[in-house]
C-alpha cells in the first residue's frame, strides 16, 4: 500500500457522497416501516362516524356510546342545572373554555351545540381513567352544594356537569368534545361535523 | 468552530478509551473489520457470505413488522395476511419483501455453498466452517418449512401436512410421532400456532446463534480464496500476511457494490414480480386452507423440490425419506470424502471437474423434476439424477485420490 | 385403511402437480391493463350488478375502490354500494354460507384474491365458454371448469352457446366425440366483440381486486431502482478508488 498516489480529496468526496446518499436511502425505507404503525384501512373505517339515537334519554340521565373505542357520554340536563353552570367559575379552572378541548362550536358556557345534550369524551384529561357520573341529587362525599358532575375514582378529578375541571386537581383541563352534529332532533351523529351544526338544536 | 471540533473529537476519543477499558469495542472492531486479514483475490463467488447475512436481516426485521399484524389462527391467518397486505400502510411492501426474502435466501445460500465446492472451502483446516454452515442450511430450511404455513393458504396446508406425513414413515413410532409434531390428527390450528412460536422465535435464535459460530469460526482460521491457498504462510515483518488486506475498508466498499447490485435484482422482483411467476408466491396459495380438499396441482416451494424429487424416485415410504434425509446431511460428510491435496478448482484435474460440473448439473435436473408431475418418464429420469447425486458424494474419495491435479502456487495470483 | 387412502390422494395430488394451470381447454389471452380506469369502473359495475348477487369481495373496502378507480363518493354510494354499507365497509354480501350451499351445492367462493389463483386469461376464458348442457342444473356446462356449479350470469349479454362436436381417433382405435368449438345460438343484447370488453373490464376489475396495491407497487418500485441505479455508480466509483491501493 503506497500513499503516495492517493487521492485523499477525491476519497473523502466519494465516502462523503456514499454515505449521505446511502444514509437518504436508509432514512427513506425507515419511513414506511414507521408509517405501518400507524391506524390501518381497517381501523379508521372502524373508527368512522356513529349514530346516536337519544330520544329515550330522561332528563340528568346519562348514557355512554362507544366511538374509536372510547366512552363517549351524553348526558341531558335539566334547565336547573343548566342554570347552576354560570355560578361555578370561581371554582373551575378553566371556565371559559380557552382550552382547546372542544371543537368550536362548543366553546360556550354549555360547552355544547344544543345546551340541553352534554356530549363529552368520558376519559380524564388527567391519565385517562373514566369518571363516575354523581347526579346533583345523588349522595357525594363532596358536601351539600353539589351541584352534580363527574368524579374521577383514579386521582380524584371532578368536573362540572358542562365537563369542565375543578380548581385544585391533578386533571389539567376540561373534557374533550368530540366532533359532533345533530342529524335530527333525535339523532346525533358522533365523529362528523361535516354538515354543520345549529340545524337540528334549534328546529 | 475548530476548537468546537476539536473538543467534539476529545471527547468522542475520551468517551471510546471509556468503554474499552470495560468493553473490548476496538478490539473487536479490529479483529473482525479493520485488522482482519483476507486474501485480496476474492472474486464474485465470495459475496454471498456477505449477501447472506444482508437477507437474514431483510428477514428478521420484515418479519418483525409482519407479526405485528399476523394473526396465528386458523380462523383469521389467511384474512390477516390479505389485512398486511391491503389495509396496513406499505404492509404489501414488507410482506413482499419477506416472501421475496425467503427465496432470495436459498439463491444465495445455494450460491455460497458451490463457491464452497468450486474452491475446497470446506477443507482442513475449515472442517468446522463447513459444519456449521451445513447447520445454518438445515436451520434455515427448518425456518422456511415453518415459515410456509403460516399464509394458511392452500398449498401451506397440504405442504405441512404432506412434510408432516413424511415423519410417520418411521417405524415404531412413526404415526404417534406426526400426531406429536401436528399436536392434532391432521394439521390445525394447533398446528399453526406452534409453527407460529418456532418460525419467530425459536428458529430464529438458533439461526442467529450459528451464524455468530460460523463467523467466528472463519475469523479463526482465516477465509480461503480462489487459489485455495493459505495466505497465512506468508507473512511480512509485522506478522501481516503478505496477501492479505484489511476487510475494512477493501472488501467492505467492494461488498457495498455487490449489496447495491442485489438490491436491484431484490427490488426488480418485490415491486414488479412479486410472485415470480407462481415460484416465490404460489397462485394454489391464494385459497385458503380446506382440509377437505387438496389443490389438483400441488409441489414444494422451489427450492425444496431437489430433495423432493429424491423421495419421489424412492418406491418405498422409509426409503424414500432415508434418501431425501441424506441427501441433504451427505453435504457434511465432504471434508473427510475429499482427499485431493488440491483445495481449488483451478488446480483440480479433469476428474473432480468433470464430477462437479455432473453434480452441478444433477441437482438442477433434480430441481426441475420436483416440481413436474410424476409420469414414468419423470420417475426414471429423477431415480437416475438421484443415484447420479449419491454417486457424486460416494465415489468422491475415489475419484479425487488419483486426480490429475496441476501443481498449486505459492501465493495468489 | 381410510388413513392410506387419504394419504394416497395427497400423494397422487402431489405427484400430479406441474406448473401449468389448467390442462383440457386452451386459454385465451385476457388483456389486462390496472391503469385504465374507465375499463376497471365498467368491470366494477359488472362486478356489483351481477356477480355480488351470490360472490363478495370480503378484503376489498369500498372507499379504497373509490379511491384507487377515480370513483366520486356520491357515485359509489348511490351506483355500487348496498344501502346499508357504509364507505370503510368491505364487499360483503347478505347470502349466508349454508343457504348457498343448499342451492347450489357449493358455497360461492369469495373473489378477493381468486385472480391471483385463477390467473386472467383462466377468469377470460371462464367467462367466454359457458356452454348450453341440459344434464347440468342449471342447463349450463363451462370449457374452463368442467360441471361448474355456477349458472351463466352473463347470458342475458352473451346470449346461449352451443357446443360444436367432432368425432376423434383414440390410440386404441375407438371413437370419441369432443367439442371443437362453440357456437351462438341464441344472441344475447351485445354482439361478440362488446361481449368480450365487459368480460376483459370484469377481469381486469378482479386482478385490481386481487391486489389493490399493485398500482402504487409499480410507481414505488420505479423510484426505488433509479435510487438504487445512482447509488451503484457512486459505491462503484467508491470501490474503485480504494482499490487503487491493492496491486
Amino acid at each position: 500500500m503506497q500513499d503516495g498516489g492517493i487521492d485523499k480529496k477525491r476519497r473523502h468526496f466519494l465516502t462523503a457522497a456514499a454515505t449521505v446518499v446511502g444514509g437518504a436511502g436508509v432514512i427513506a425505507t425507515a419511513i414506511p416501516f414507521v408509517s405501518t404503525l400507524s391506524p390501518s384501512a381497517k381501523t379508521k373505517a372502524v373508527g368512522g362516524p356513529i349514530e346516536v339515537d337519544i330520544s329515550g334519554l330522561k332528563l340528568g340521565e346519562r348514557m355512554v356510546e362507544k366511538w374509536r373505542g372510547k366512552p363517549v357520554w351524553i348526558l341531558r340536563r335539566s334547565e336547573e342545572s343548566l342554570a347552576d353552570l354560570s355560578g361555578m367559575t370561581d371554582i373551575l379552572r378553566d371556565p371559559e373554555s380557552e382550552v382547546e378541548q372542544q371543537p368550536e362550536y362548543a366553546k360556550n358556557e354549555y360547552r355544547s351545540v344544543n345546551p340541553e345534550y352534554l356530549v363529552v369524551i368520558g376519559l380524564c384529561t388527567h391519565l385517562g381513567c373514566s369518571p363516575n357520573y354523581l347526579a346533583r341529587n345523588e349522595a357525594n362525599d363532596f358536601g351539600a352544594d353539589w351541584k352534580g358532575g363527574f368524579f374521577c375514582p383514579c386521582h380524584g378529578s371532578k368536573f362540572d356537569l358542562a365537563g369542565r375541571v375543578y380548581k385544585g386537581v391533578p386533571a389539567p383541563d376540561n373534557l374533550v368534545v368530540p366532533k359532533y352534529q345533530f342529524i335530527s332532533k333525535s339523532k346525533i351523529l358522533i365523529g362528523d361535523d361535516s354538515v354543520g351544526n345549529g340545524t337540528g338544536a334549534s328546529s | 468552530m475548530s476548537k468546537l471540533i476539536n473538543g467534539g473529537i476529545k471527547l468522542l476519543n475520551n468517551t471510546l478509551g471509556w468503554i474499552d477499558d470495560r468493553f473490548p469495542l476496538t478490539k473487536t472492531w479490529n479483529e473482525h473489520l479493520a485488522q482482519y486479514y483476507a486474501p485480496k483475490n476474492f472474486n464474485f463467488w465470495y459475496y454471498f457470505g456477505s449477501l447472506a447475512l444482508l437477507v437474514l436481516v431483510i428477514q428478521i426485521v420484515t418479519g418483525i413488522w409482519l407479526t405485528m399484524n399476523y394473526k396465528p389462527s386458523a380462523e383469521h391467518a389467511f384474512a390477516s395476511v390479505e389485512y398486511i397486505m391491503r389495509d396496513v400502510n406499505w404492509g404489501w411492501w414488507i410482506r413482499y419483501m419477506h416472501s421475496t426474502g425467503s427465496s432470495a435466501f436459498f439463491i444465495v445460500i445455494y450460491l455460497h455453498m458451490f463457491r464452497g465446492m468450486m474452491y475446497g472451502s470446506y477443507k482442513r483446516p475449515r472442517e468446522l466452517l463447513w459444519l456449521t454452515g451445513m447447520f445454518i442450511y438445515l436451520i434455515l430450511m427448518a425456518e422456511a418449512f415453518f415459515g410456509y404455513l403460516l399464509p394458511w393458504g392452500q398449498m401451506s396446508y397440504w405442504g405441512a401436512q404432506v412434510i408432516i406425513s413424511l415423519f410417520g414413515a418411521i417405524p415404531f413410532i412413526g404415526p404417534e410421532l406426526a400426531e406429536w409434531i401436528r399436536g392434532d390428527y391432521v394439521v390445525s390450528d394447533v398446528t399453526l400456532n406452534r409453527f407460529f412460536s418456532f418460525h419467530v422465535i425459536a428458529v430464529p435464535l438458533v439461526l442467529c446463534g450459528l451464524v455468530g459460530l460460523h463467523i467466528f469460526a472463519l475469523h479463526e482460521v482465516g477465509s480461503n480464496n480462489p487459489d485455495g491457498v493459505e495466505i497465512k504462510k506468508h507473512k511480512d515483518a509485522n506478522g501481516i500476511p503478505l496477501d492479505g488486506i484489511p476487510f475494512h475498508p477493501y472488501y467492505t466498499v467492494k461488498d457495498i457494490v455487490a449489496v447495491v447490485v442485489f438490491l436491484i435484482f431484490f427490488c426488480l422482483v418485490v415491486f414488479f414480480n412479486p410472485e415470480m411467476g407462481g415460484y416465490f408466491l404460489e397462485h394454489a396459495n391464494f385459497i385458503p386452507a380446506d382440509p377437505l380438499k387438496t389443490p389438483e396441482h400441488i409441489a414444494p416451494v422451489w427450492y425444496f423440490t431437489p430433495f423432493y424429487a429424491i423421495l419421489r424416485a424412492v418406491p418405498d415410504k422409509l426409503l424414500g425419506v432415508v434418501a431425501m434425509g441424506a441427501s441433504t446431511l451427505i453435504f457434511m460428510t465432504l471434508p473427510w470424502l475429499d482427499r485431493s491435496p488440491v483445495k481449488s478448482i483451478r488446480y483440480r484435474g479433469w476428474k473432480y471437474r468433470t464430477a462437479l460440473t455432473i453434480f452441478v448439473i444433477t441437482f438442477i435436473s433434480l430441481g426441475w423434476l420436483g416440481m413436474q408431475v410424476a409420469t414414468p418418464n419423470v420417475t426414471l429420469a429423477s431415480r437416475i439424477f438421484a443415484v447420479i447425486y449419491f454417486l457424486f458424494f460416494l465415489l468422491m474419495p475415489f475419484y479425487t485420490a488419483n486426480d490429475t491435479d496441476k501443481p498449486v502456487p505459492d501465493r495468489v495470483t | 385403511m381410510k388413513r392410506t387412502i387419504f394419504l394416497f390422494v395427497v400423494a397422487l395430488a402431489w405427484l400430479m402437480a406441474g406448473s401449468a394451470t389448467s390442462a383440457g381447454h386452451h386459454l385465451y389471452k385476457a388483456d389486462v391493463d390496472i391503469s385504465d380506469k374507465a375499463s376497471l369502473q365498467r368491470g366494477a359495475r359488472t362486478f356489483v350488478n351481477y356477480c355480488m348477487g351470490c360472490h363478495s369481495a370480503a378484503y376489498m373496502r369500498y372507499n379504497r375502490m373509490g379511491d384507487d378507480l377515480g370513483i366520486e363518493e356520491s357515485i359509489l354510494q348511490n351506483n355500487l354500494m348496498f344501502g346499508t354499507d357504509k364507505s370503510g365497509d368491505t364487499m360483503t354480501i347478505a347470502m349466508q354460507k349454508d343457504d348457498a350451499e343448499k342451492f347450489f351445492g357449493t358455497a360461492p367462493p369469495d373473489l378477493s384474491v381468486n385472480a391471483r389463483s385463477r390467473g386472467a386469461d383462466w377468469l377470460f376464458t371462464y367467462f367466454m365458454t359457458f356452454y348450453r348442457d341440459d344434464s347440468r342444473p342449471f342447463g349450463v356446462n363451462n370449457l374452463a371448469f368442467k360441471d361448474v356449479a355456477m349458472p351463466h350470469v352473463l347470458w342475458e349479454l352473451q346470449g346461449i352457446q352451443k357446443p360444436v362436436y367432432k368425432t376423434v381417433q383414440k390410440e386404441d382405435g375407438s371413437q370419441r366425440e369432443v367439442i371443437d368449438h362453440l357456437e351462438l345460438e341464441t344472441p344475447g343484447t351485445l354482439d361478440s366483440d362488446g361481449y368480450q370488453n365487459t368480460v376483459n373490464d370484469l377481469v381486469n376489475f378482479l386482478v385490481y381486486v386481487g391486489e389493490p396495491a399493485q398500482i402504487q407497487r409499480r410507481s414505488v418500485g420505479v423510484i426505488v431502482i433509479l435510487y438504487l441505479l445512482v447509488l451503484l455508480v457512486i459505491v462503484y466509483l467508491l470501490k474503485k478508488e480504494f482499490w487503487k491501493d491493492i496491486h
